[in-house]
């Protein structure tokens, strides 16, 4: 990653236009060529720098719900458990996490009744009691991070 | 409300816009739509939220981000919007919410993530979130991510798919 990626990182965490050649515009701001832009694009989003590169959606403001949950996994269980879940084509994120509640995933359904069934399921299959934790209350979100 | 081309085009770009020179007319075409009424339709989905925004979304560990910390807080409910408020407009905090305690075992009903390069840094933040809260926190504890397991953004209408990238382990867990 050189200084060039890290501006287009930087620049297209803020948003992407909507016109007939974004790519063009956005590149002209970054003094690149728009064959360069989507190249290096392409490249970031292969070695994994980028996670996803498109329009984000609002899972709750499609209809969709969204909750966060977390197991205690037995250590000598990790890998299966980390299995069984990704496996729900539901499960949005999952991170291992340094506490006894140590595997925390987002479920995104498209029915709020979805996700009962979905965790109703991960306990089934796994075995363990799923912590729900459904946000309350939004204070802020924003996921922009500095490259 | 959204109507059936509406979630066509949701299903279409989920996992990402396409890289070509003309991304929306590519996406018009596979669903048999004019490049307008895509981007019509995209920026609507804009203005009504539906769409967060149209963007890149980093792997926080690949741009050195190696200090991911889930923080949690108990405060007393009568406060936690208050709270929620402050600790929100915090610049490094990326997202806070507030979400339901599991007595005995988990206090905690404020989430505020942060994020840093060093332990050093994000040391600091949680100080500074700690100061903030003051007398309002009756306990605290942070969960540093180890390892992504998973991130592929969300899916609707079932479809799997998407980028999933290797687990990137962490170089530091603080709570082995």
């Amino acid at each position: 990653m050189d200084e060039i990626d890290k501006q287009i990182i930087n620049a297209l965490q803020d948003g992407f236009p909507i016109c007939d050649a974004p790519y063009r515009q956005v590149a002209a701001q970054l003094r690149l060529t728009e064959q360069e832009l989507i190249d290096r694009l392409k490249a970031l989003l292969d070695n994994g720098t980028l996670t996803r590169f498109g329009p984000l959606y609002n899972a709750e403001q499609m209809g969709g719900a969204l909750t966060l949950a977390a197991v205690k996994a037995p250590k000598q269980r990790f890998d299966e458990i980390t299995d069984i879940i990704n496996a729900f084509p539901e499960v949005a994120h999952n991170y291992a996490r340094s506490h006894e509640l140590n595997m925390w995933f987002v479920i995104a359904t498209e029915t709020p009744e979805q996700i009962q069934q979905t965790i109703n399921a991960i306990e089934q299959q796994t075995g363990l009691t799923v912590y729900n934790m459904p946000k309350n209350k939004e204070y802020f979100v924003n996921l922009k991070l500095e490259a | 409300m959204l109507d059936e081309t509406d979630r066509k085009i949701i299903q279409a770009t989920q996992a990402g816009l396409p890289l070509t020179p003309q991304p929306y007319q590519t996406i018009a075409e596979q669903l048999g739509l004019t490049s307008d009424d895509v981007m019509m339709r995209l920026s609507a989905m804009q203005n009504s939220g539906i769409i967060r925004r149209i963007g890149a979304v980093p792997n926080h560990y690949k741009l050195g981000y190696r200090f991911n910390g889930m923080t949690v807080w108990n405060i007393p409910d009568e406060f936690i919007d208050e709270m929620g408020q402050k600790v929100g407009q915090l610049v490094f905090v990326s997202h806070c919410y507030h979400r339901p305690r599991h007595l005995p075992e988990w206090p905690y009903n404020l989430f505020a993530m942060v994020h840093g390069k060093t332990q050093q840094e994000v040391d600091k933040q949680i100080q500074q979130i700690s100061d903030l809260l003051d007398d309002y926190n009756l306990g605290s504890d942070v969960l540093y991510s180890t390892k992504i397991l998973k991130k592929t953004g969300f899916r609707t209408g079932g479809r799997a798919g998407g980028r999933s990238p290797k687990a990137t382990p962490q170089a530091r867990n603080r709570n082995p």
